[in-house]
């Protein structure tokens, strides 16, 4: 299928795709025009698209950009639609909420590339060539099937959570 | 080394070749289909329709097309400029890439991808992310409401339209477009699953946001709903990229339900594939154009109600369904 992509071109595509996940990145967090936000947040999720189809899973990056881009953007704008209309003045960023926020994502980013140091990588005898939606599947349903129940446990509390809420805000208002 | 230095140029070639006919396809179809639109709905209403430029009004859209050009864009005011500029080229972008995946006849499919169904649904929901953009940017109260409606109406019934296509793949194991036509090499999917190709048929009616489910743009209370502000050829991309979806969701239905690029039953009669293809999905847009002209439009709730308490219970008891069939029969 990539016949007509010499490497020089795929890594080329895989640094655009590095510079869209970011740009997208930084247009998410700081813009003051929340819909800016919301759209670098898109950009950014569908190079995320774009690295699973570097690493050759076409369906993952399909279903990222049906996922991410499709049904939880889609969510976000919808919610954002109700927000106060952009030709009034947007509040200052107080200068605590910065400071705490940038912490908060800095011990994070700290922890996640410690887990990476740490982690002794093995590196594959040959690049994956088999990422198929059976093999996905198959493996889904065998060797990673906790982390696959984890993920509906999630949602499961995520749906509870949603019902909770606008039960309890309806009966706050009427 | 030599030889895979033509291969690379051959496949060039052929994307740009194909990318240019898909072009020209695009907006020769949209042309043909403002033109069927306006012949059917004075058909349907015992008048003539337009009739005064080329034979028939032929010609007609064309003239239109090149008004459209012609005409001055106004940017509003208070519009946010750079994303009002953005939306008619983001609502157009994503409805050319369909176009790799369509299976038009046994050797007529630009790349037949293992996961082409999923492609066309992945790039769907862009077109709905650009109505968001251009109602919001426009800094316009019934852009506005146009856009909030478009979105939630998508949502609802993007649900469904998925279920539906489901089942189908289901039956066949495969998301690649040409094993989902060979599987109807003797019985269409629309005998074996018409639920699924009602509730497709229904949503795909809605996703393209077309009458009954026209409330996005319902003329008699938003004007003109998320494209109120556009004129000149940002209003015709929106408009091209309208009637290129309804092509698209025809076409999928073409070659999920009613057999691609075969005839009925086995018998192809002789005629190519691809004539059979076009045929069945021109039909099918005619059918769109009948029920825009037929039933008038719904109101939000009953819309909103419809999805989540009739299509989308119905998709899952058919998945349902399907899948123990699949298993135990």
């Amino acid at each position: 299928m990539n016949s007509f992509l010499t490497s020089g071109l795929i890594h080329a595509a895989f640094w655009v795709v590095v510079g869209l996940t970011f740009g997208g990145a930084v247009l998410a967090v700081f813009p003051r025009k929340i819909v800016y936000n919301v759209l670098g947040l898109i950009v950014c999720l569908s190079g995320v698209a774009g690295l699973f189809l570097y690493l050759g899973s076409f369906f993952l990056a399909l279903m990222q950009l049906l996922i991410y881009v499709g049904a939880i953007c889609v969510a976000i704008v919808f919610a954002i639609m109700l927000s106060p209309p952009l030709h009034l003045e947007v509040p200052k960023r107080r200068m605590g909420k910065v400071v705490l926020s940038a912490g908060a994502s800095g011990v994070f980013f700290v922890a996640i590339a410690a887990v990476i140091w740490k982690t002794v990588w093995h590196p594959a005898a040959e690049r994956g060539a088999d990422w198929s939606i059976v093999t996905i599947g198959h493996l889904l349903l065998t060797r990673y099937d906790l982390v696959f129940e984890l993920i509906s446990l999630v949602l499961l509390v995520a749906i509870i959570g949603a019902i909770l809420t606008t039960g309890f805000s309806r009966r706050l208002s009427s | 080394m030599m030889e895979a230095a033509t291969n690379t140029g051959g496949d060039w070639l052929r994307l740009i070749v194909g990318l240019i006919v898909v072009l020209i396809f695009s907006q020769l179809n949209a042309l043909f289909l403002v033109w069927l639109e306006r012949k059917v709905a004075g058909h349907i209403q015992l008048r003539y329709g337009p009739m005064e430029v080329g034979p028939h009004g032929l010609l007609q859209t064309i003239v239109d097309g090149i008004k459209l050009v012609g005409k001055e864009l106004i940017t509003p005011f208070k519009a946010d400029k750079k994303l009002f500029v953005i939306a008619p080229v983001l609502v157009f972008m994503p409805v050319l890439i369909p176009f790799l995946v369509l299976p038009f006849g046994p050797e007529l499919i630009i790349r037949d991808m293992n996961v082409g169904l999923l492609l066309i649904f992945a790039f769907s929901t862009f077109s709905v992310l650009a109505i968001l953009v251009g109602g919001w940017a426009s800094n316009n109260k019934y852009a506005l409401l146009g856009a909030m409606r478009s979105v939630a109406q998508n949502v609802a019934y993007e649900i469904p339209l998925l279920l539906s296509v489901m089942s189908v793949v289901l039956m066949v194991h495969s998301f690649k477009f040409s094993e989902l036509v060979m599987a109807q090499h003797r019985v269409w999917f629309v005998f074996l699953q018409p639920v699924a190709a009602i509730i497709y048929f229904i949503c795909a009616t809605a996703e393209t946001n077309r009458a009954p489910f026209d409330i996005p743009e319902a003329e008699s209370e938003l004007v003109a709903g998320f494209h109120t502000e556009y004129s000149g050829m940002r209003f015709g991309l929106f408009f091209l990229a309208e009637y290129t979806n309804m092509f698209i969701v025809s076409a999928v239905a073409t070659s999920l339900f009613m057999g691609g690029w075969h005839g009925p039953f086995g018998w192809s009669l002789g005629i190519p594939g691809v004539i059979w293809f076009l045929a069945k999905t021109y039909f099918l847009l005619f059918v769109l154009m009948w029920f825009r002209w037929t039933f008038p439009r719904v109101r939000f709730d009953q819309l909103m109600n419809f999805s989540w308490k009739v299509l989308i219970p119905l998709s899952m008891l058919n998945l349902l369904v399907t899948a123990l069939v699949v298993k135990f029969v």
